[in-house]
């Protein structure tokens, strides 16, 4: 067996294959999927030397551990966390020369909930649809790591950057979401409009990749009845029956029949992937871009 | 014909019947297709077609306004046949909702011709309208519908490409295979698809 693999010592509590995800394919009823925090995953593959397009891990609250085969070039960033190898502390956002043998760690986040780990070359598990990514609504790519999974890895390409620092940013204490009113305000009655756009709301634990639940005030509907099903986006705000605002992430099923009420702006998804339960949410109206 | 702002890159251009909305699919497939319209998805519904990942939406909507949307043509294309044993476990409740036996169910079915109207629930499972009838979902879901399953729910007939939980009707079982990624192409069934069910003796 080849020598350009990585084997996961310990999965974590949810740790998947992610990279940009298989858009494309809506119609025929598959997800997009891909890395939640997009910017953390573009990030730490520029980090090793990948292209953008190389398939990371992408862990939830409490990192993973991995041991690559052959020496190999690693980065962690997204949510803060430790990062040790062997045990010794490594440098979080940064390239790290993990020998062939050692175990790379990644610890619970400090803050945020998804740390990404590229590895110099890539994950090559085989792609489905033109992605290594894990879907966790439709079970395609590759399934979540399991304690002694191995992975196969690509050649590496570039050299890895050279930084002292990456910018990035912290993990929202306060979720703050753009949207766009629509397409289905006018299910709703003007006092639910207001309250979404003025009143708190909380990330739920419920959350996943699939979508951002929330608590807060329910919001009213205008009329019963049901809604055909419709193409969704990423970022819609649909209402479920409860009345409480779920936002969908990389994962959500591509049509739906709960009305959607606004779209979030697309720069404010990556904060959204790293608001651990708890933390509170407003969503801000703004205009259509003409 | 309305066409909804989504956000700042999309349009949901709402019609008022399933052929509309079937027409002007086909419509924005060609204009796609001769390089008129740049757009990363077309997601037909059963009375919308969502288009995502606009440059301009506000501009394509103005145009919108003077399409001429011609209806779908009834050419005699290719009809994937899909063989079914007619035995699912909520046969004597369709039959019974449609005050027919269980027998004249499965000719009903294999008599009508459909068509995908749209896709979604999971990859490869097709919304195909053509049935004259309708059914009630079921009261309960079940926690798990095998692979194969040939469903009602609705206006729609359904085939469930792999085990899930679900709430149609079960009316007959097929070992056609809706979808396997490592085939091109990987859905059996796409929007526009043209299907007949052919009654098969059970095994």
């Amino acid at each position: 067996m080849t020598d350009r693999a990585l084997a996961v010592a310990r999965a974590g509590a949810l740790t998947t294959v992610q990279d940009q995800g298989r858009p494309g394919h809506a119609h025929l009823g598959v997800p997009r999927s891909g890395a939640l925090d997009a910017h953390a995953a573009t990030l730490v593959n520029r980090l090793v030397g990948n292209p953008p397009e190389a398939a990371v891990l992408e862990t939830t609250l409490n990192g993973c551990s991995v041991r690559p085969r052959s020496t190999v070039t690693m980065a962690v960033a997204g949510a803060p966390c430790p990062v040790t190898v062997d045990g010794r502390p490594a440098p979080w956002g940064a390239p790290v020369r993990v020998p062939g043998g050692a175990v790379l760690d990644i610890g619970a986040a400090r803050s945020g909930v998804r740390s990404y780990l590229a590895v110099s070359g890539g994950v090559a598990v085989e792609p489905v649809l033109g992605s290594r990514s894990t879907d966790l609504l439709s079970g395609l790519g590759p399934p979540p790591l399991t304690d002694g999974t191995v992975l196969p890895l690509g050649r590496p390409g570039g050299a890895h950057a050279r930084v002292d620092v990456v910018p990035h940013p912290a993990p929202p204490s306060e979720l703050v979401l753009r949207v766009t009113l629509g397409p289905r305000e006018d299910w709703f009655t003007e006092a639910a409009l207001r309250t979404l756009t003025t009143r708190p709301y909380a990330v739920s634990s419920a959350s996943n990749r699939i979508g951002l639940r929330t608590e807060g005030p329910a919001l009213e509907r205008s009329r019963a009845g049901e809604l055909p099903s419709e193409g969704m986006v990423l970022g819609a705000v649909q209402v479920p029956p409860d009345g409480r605002p779920v936002v969908f992430l990389a994962d959500h099923p591509t049509t739906g029949g709960y009305p959607v009420i606004a779209v979030v702006h697309p720069a404010d998804l990556p904060g959204a992937a790293q608001a651990i339960p708890g933390t509170p949410v407003r969503f801000v109206a703004v205009r259509h871009r003409r | 014909m309305r066409a909804l702002p989504v956000g700042d890159r999309a349009l949901l251009i709402e019609v008022d019947t399933g052929e509309e909305a079937e027409a002007l699919h086909a419509e924005l497939l060609r204009r796609r297709a001769t390089g008129e319209l740049s757009v990363a998805e077309i997601v037909p519904a059963a009375r919308t077609v969502l288009l995502d990942g606009l440059e301009a939406p506000s501009r394509l909507a103005e145009r919108l306004a003077s399409w001429e949307v011609p209806p779908v043509p009834r050419r005699a294309e290719d009809v994937v046949e899909i063989p079914v044993r007619y035995d699912g476990p909520d046969l004597p409740d369709v039959a019974a909702h449609w005050g027919v036996d269980e027998a004249e169910v499965a000719r009903i079915h294999a008599k009508a011709e459909f068509r995908v109207a749209f896709c979604g629930f999971a990859p490869g499972f097709g919304y195909l309208t053509g049935l004259p009838r309708e059914v009630p979902r079921r009261a309960t879901p079940r926690t798990v519908v095998p692979a194969g399953s040939v469903a009602l729910a609705g206006p729609y007939t359904g085939v469930y490409p792999r085990s899930s939980p679900g709430g149609w009707q079960l009316i007959g079982t097929t070992d056609t295979v809706l979808w396997d990624h490592a085939r091109v192409p990987a859905a059996l069934l796409a929007p526009g698809t043209r299907v007949r069910f052919t009654a098969v003796a059970a095994a």
